[in-house]
């Protein structure tokens, strides 16, 4: 149990980078979590495809909201194509702990709110399934 | 108290899955019973037996097994009966709680409720004794009202009888599944039964843990599950007053709960068959029964004592850990409360609480507990709720402590 919750988690848990709004907002979504009432929002500023800037706000448990911490650092000056591309393996990566399914959602619920934040944007985004989060359990 | 732990430590011996440890090889601290009971050997024979001794569709068959498997399924509802002091004939036999008030709410509601009248529910309640009526009223144009709680989830009942004017229908639960709140049922009926209005009760969480009488509580509808009270999952039930039943249109149509089909014209059989189209689940029926038989053997009186005792020495216990952060929801201690415990610990939010539990083999349940419009009149988020049944005992409790205790060390709380 001493390593279940690592340190840098609690960390972004409890200080979460770059929380809060952007006073200009090109994109953003919500979205939230039902099983445990976790919300999370992104919001995007971009300037020639990139990401110049952003902010997350919302509130959850430690995995939600550190998963989206860690996200926000890792974005800014990325191209859209490639955070609307970025693989669930990537979160999990950042957490660094064993998820169990049920707490998959969590782990991940940011990356599906910064991915619609940005797909929003991309026009003519090829129809599939870049977000990850079909057949799901609820 | 002692004496009363004891003895649940030989119950728990009871029920198989309670022995085994958990992938960490942790003792199992089972206290998520409110979510769904663990069942015990004698359940768990009566399905395997009934399936290999006696099984056969029933009501139709003219051979032996046939007679054999409808003795045991009509036996049962005897026994569900019975144990809240109804006729089977109102027994229906439905999948669980939630059925049984769509039940209700399909057939009683759509044939009594016009536009101006209303349906009183309370803010308490689990969505399944919710969402029914949200559809019924935007249905029928029937007005939903709500009996208030106060901030420790315990309802106002001073404005009760203006609230009751118009109401045809009173729709609560008996004990909240997310605060332990014990609604004063012999207090509300009367008053609503005086203003006209028909009395639907969720029991899903008193007929497991409390003798529960529905003639002398005196209401027309209750609701409960078979898999919250040692029974199998997928059966549950409906007890409705016989004269209300025969007056109500049938539910579900088709096989078995006709008398005669031609066809332009059915007739429909008698209650309570008139709500159980189609093949029911007889073998789950059947072992109902032996989770009632197992639960009169052991005394919903003892149940209830032992579930109180554990309560409070539980509530006492985390008091020691308040200084740390920890908040206790639900009616003050001293208060007559079931065993379900709504906490949250410091800045530890339920999900990550439940979490790190789980790794010290307590297993405890996190979320807004199927009532999301409390958790957002209360303001949480989400809680971590831990709840009691007959086969849970102090070790339980100093279990579900000290990994409370390892989880404040893991988050630094002070
Ligand atoms: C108070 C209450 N009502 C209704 C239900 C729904 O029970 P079921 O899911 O078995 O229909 C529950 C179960 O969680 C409950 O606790």
């Amino acid at each position: 149990m001493e390593d279940f919750y690592k340190e840098y988690i609690l960390d972004h848990y409890r200080n979460p980078r770059n929380f809060g709004h952007l006073e200009r907002v090109d994109a953003s979504a919500e979205d939230l979590n039902p099983l445990c009432g976790d919300k999370i929002k992104f919001e995007l500023e971009i300037e020639d495809g990139r990401v110049k800037d952003v902010r997350f706000s919302g509130k959850g448990c430690a995995i939600s909201q550190a998963s989206a911490s860690m996200l926000t650092e890792e974005i800014k000056g990325q191209k859209l194509e490639d955070v609307a591309r970025l693989p669930i393996s990537k979160v999990l990566e950042n957490i660094g702990i064993g998820i169990s399914p049920t707490r998959m959602k969590c782990a991940t619920l940011g990356l599906k709110v910064l991915k619609s934040a940005a797909l929003g944007e991309i026009a003519g985004w090829p129809d599939e399934d870049v977000t990850g989060t079909t057949a799901s359990r609820p | 108290m002692i004496a009363v732990d004891e003895r649940a430590e030989r119950i728990a011996h009871d029920f198989p899955i309670l022995a085994r440890r958990t992938s960490r090889g942790k003792r199992l601290a089972f206290l998520d019973s409110a979510a769904s009971s663990q069942k015990p050997r004698a359940v768990l024979d009566a399905l395997v037996n009934f399936y290999e001794r006696d099984y056969a569709n029933i009501h139709r068959g003219v051979y032996e097994l046939a007679e054999r498997a409808t003795n045991a399924f009509e036996g049962a509802r005897e026994k569900v009966a019975g144990f809240i002091n109804a006729e089977p004939a109102e027994i229906v036999w439905t999948r669980n709680t939630t059925e049984a008030i769509n039940l209700v709410s399909f057939s009683w509601g759509m044939q009594n409720l016009r536009p101006g009248d209303a349906i009183l529910t309370s803010q308490l309640e689990h969505h399944s004794n919710l969402v029914p009526w949200q559809l019924l009223a935007a249905k029928t144009g029937a007005e939903l009202r709500f009996i208030e709680v106060d901030e420790f989830g315990i309802h106002r009942l001073d404005d009760l009888d203006r609230k009751l004017e118009g109401v045809k229908l009173v729709a609560v639960s008996h004990v909240s599944n997310s605060l332990g709140t014990i609604l004063p049922l012999a207090e509300i009926v009367p008053r609503a039964h005086a203003a006209g209005a028909v009395v639907l009760v969720d029991a899903a969480q008193s007929v497991p843990h409390m003798e529960v009488d529905v003639r002398a509580l005196d209401v027309d509808f209750l609701a409960a599950s078979g898999h919250k009270m040692c029974g199998p999952t997928g059966i549950g039930f409906l007890y409705g007053k016989r004269a209300l039943l025969e007056a109500m249109p049938p539910f579900l149509t088709g096989g078995d709960m006709i008398k005669s089909v031609g066809y332009e014209q059915t007739t429909f059989n008698e209650i309570p068959w008139k709500f159980e189209a189609g093949t029911s689940n007889i073998a789950d029926a059947v072992a109902l029964g032996a989770a009632v038989d197992y639960l009169q053997e052991i005394g919903m009186g003892w149940i209830r004592d032992h579930e109180r005792s554990l309560t409070a020495y539980a509530l006492e216990r985390l008091r020691e850990l308040e200084p740390r952060g920890l908040a206790v929801y639900g009616p003050p201690a001293g208060t007559e409360r079931g065993g379900i415990i709504s906490f949250n610990f410091g800045d530890i939010h339920a999900h990550d609480l439940a979490s790190l539990l789980d790794v010290e083999g307590v297993a405890v349940r996190a979320g807004h507990h199927c009532t999301m419009p409390l958790m957002e009149k209360m303001g949480w988020p989400a809680t971590a709720r831990a709840s009691f049944y007959l086969y849970n005992t102090e070790e339980d409790v100093e279990q579900l402590i000290s990994a409370l205790h390892k989880a404040a060390q893991i988050f630094k709380l002070a």
